[in-house]
């Protein structure tokens, strides 16, 4: 194994083994957006009925928020434990070892792509328990799970930066609301065709998480909707593409080491 | 152990925008193998010292070498040969003694047959095998504080250095990582460059002495050698009544310098007084004393003699300066 993997191993061992042992960092990330998910599809299933609505099942139509919930929850949970390492100053302690700032980061994101990908093995259990018949297959669902993995990272290195550039977990956690207003301000509860408040529908189309939702959306309830792929790996490669540039612009500046 | 195994610093300055020089000019050589004692109080300069030295912190200017290589051009080397206990016990709670073990040897690059080893043979050093597999949250401060010390030496650094590594802590476990320390300098060679605040830690431990006050060193030598600088003893006399202590300062004039004191009053004798003098003189008045002591002179009294207070009144007097304003760059001295 060479020095950079094993670096990236090291961080990333740490990172899990964090994870799990404070379980308010799994649990609700598993539990509040499957209760979100039951409270609407209880009260939006009428909206099947209106024309033009893509599926009959709200529960399939919204399982796809879970999915874009669960990784915006992992921005905050990439983010705070780096602004801890920051504050508590262990950050210095890993500065004074010989690792390159390109492992910490690495390390870093694979613990909470990790655990972003087992959130996506838990939401589709809980579809599949549920009757939600995925349109695309066994092949969606590898797609799927591929999708949660760019996603996660993506925001999980958003996470970071905001961490190395506040040095402040409260900073991170502020985020949390703004992340809300993303998800909420985009097509989650309806298709965007069918959106008839007009400033709603071009606040969720200029609203990159509305192309993530229906990237999930459209292996779920159409099959392979090439279109809606492509816009949806596009945006998300795009946050990530960014966010990693803007982590690891912040890293160099926060490892002040000579 | 290579004879590189020094520090060297030249008119070493750290300054912070729009804050104090937090290290001001200073020069300082510490000899392979020696255990260097930078004493000073809060918010003297010694952290700082130590962040430029680790190269944690690029110094403003001046140079540092340590190990023979320089802190700002040759970083990596400078961190390859040096072990550092910074002033934060820097842990995380929810890993386990050997979880820390295992993340220090993995980023030191050992190899994984030597790692366990590794870990095992210093975690047993520092007395920590039994609580090995407990999460660190749950250890005590001297637990932490040890812990922190084996990070410190996973990669067996020839230059160690620990910033405030007792403070506080108790006297058993204050006693044991001076014990750790003083095994280190003198079996191993390791130099030792060690910042306190406690007169004794410095006093027992190091070899030589480095006094540092608002970012400069004001002396500098063996613990003996800079008492015996100032030389003479002091005498504390606190007498019955609070009233004579005015009476008791005007007679302890005749026999040398007054010294400030907060429950006694106290002068530095001059050459050739000696104490029954001043008792004689205290009978001859008819003042009784509760108590009366002589004392040979300490760090304290060296750093007195030279910056004009107290260490303790040096330490209050900073964190005052630091009050309005504290910033983590201004508290790192």
């Amino acid at each position: 194994m060479t020095a950079l993997a094993t670096q990236v191993g090291a961080v990333a061992g740490r990172s899990v083994r964090r994870s799990l042992r404070q379980p308010a960092s799994v649990i609700p990330p598993l539990v509040f957006p499957v209760a979100l998910l039951a409270v609407n599809a209880a009260g939006l299933r009428p909206s099947t009925q209106l024309p033009g609505f893509p599926t009959d099942s709200f529960l399939a139509f919204a399982l796809a928020v879970p999915f874009i919930q669960g990784a915006l929850f992992s921005t905050m949970n990439a983010g705070t434990d780096l602004a801890r390492d920051i504050q508590t100053g262990f950050l210095s302690r890993l500065s004074l070892t010989p690792l390159r700032g390109s492992a910490l980061l690495a390390g870093q994101l694979s613990g909470i792509v990790l655990l972003g990908l087992f959130q996506a093995v838990f939401y589709i259990a809980v579809g599949l328990v549920t009757g939600v018949r995925f349109a695309s297959g066994p092949g969606g669902i590898a797609v799927l799970l591929v999708f949660a993995f760019v996603v996660s990272l993506g925001f999980g290195a958003l996470g970071s930066f905001f961490a190395l550039r506040t040095g402040s977990g409260e900073a991170v956690q502020a985020l949390f609301p703004v992340t809300f207003v993303f998800l909420f301000i985009s097509s989650m509860n309806a298709p965007r065709n069918l959106m008839t408040v007009e400033w709603f529908r071009i606040a969720a189309s200029a609203n990159p998480v509305s192309y993530l939702i229906e990237c999930v959306r459209s292996l779920i309830i159409t099959g392979w909707d090439v279109r809606a792929l492509v816009l949806g790996f596009g945006v998300a490669v795009a946050i990530v593409v960014v966010s990693l540039a803007l982590a690891s612009w912040a890293l160099t500046g926060r490892l002040s080491r000579t | 152990m290579a004879p590189e195994n020094s520090i060297e610093v030249e008119k070493l300055v750290r300054e912070f925008p729009k804050g104090p020089r937090a290290v001001d000019e200073i020069d300082l050589r510490v000899e392979p193998g020696e255990i260097y004692g930078f004493l000073g109080p809060n918010g003297a300069g010694k952290s700082t010292t130590v962040l430029v030295l680790t190269t944690l912190l690029p110094p403003t200017s001046g140079t540092a070498r340590v190990g023979g290589f320089d802190v700002v051009a040759e970083g990596p080397k400078v961190r390859g040969v040096i072990g550092a206990a910074l002033q934060e016990v820097a842990l995380d709670p929810l890993l386990t003694g050997r979880d820390h073990m295992r993340l220090q040897t993995m980023l030191h690059g050992l190899a994984k047959a030597q790692r366990r080893r590794r870990a095992d043979e210093l975690l047993e050093r520092v007395g920590l095998t039994q609580a090995a597999d407990r999460k660190v949250g749950g250890y005590s401060g001297g637990m932490k504080r040890r812990l922190d010390l084996a990070l410190a030496l996973v990669h067996g650094p020839s230059i160690l250095f620990l910033d405030e590594p007792t403070t506080g802590l108790d006297p058993q476990s204050r006693s044991a990582m001076w014990d750790e320390v003083s095994r280190l300098a003198r079996h191993e060679g390791v130099t030792v460059f060690l910042t306190t605040q406690y007169l004794e830690e410095a006093d027992v431990l190091a070899d030589r002495v480095g006094i540092i006050h608002h970012g400069r060193i004001v002396a500098e030598g063996s613990p003996s050698a800079l008492k015996d600088e100032i030389g003479r003893p002091s005498v504390h006399v606190i007498p019955c009544d609070p009233d004579d202590r005015q009476r008791v300062g005007a007679l302890l004039d005749r026999f040398g310098e007054p010294l400030a004191g907060e429950d006694d009053v106290a002068v530095r004798l001059r050459e050739g007084v000696g104490l029954t003098d001043v008792v004689r003189a205290l009978d001859g008045d008819g003042i009784a004393v509760e108590d009366i002591e002589l004392r040979a002179p300490t760090l304290d009294d060296v750093f007195l003699a030279k910056t004009g207070r107290t260490l303790e009144g040096a330490a209050e007097e900073a964190v005052v300066e630091l009050e309005p304003e504290p910033t983590a760059e201004a508290t790192a001295g």
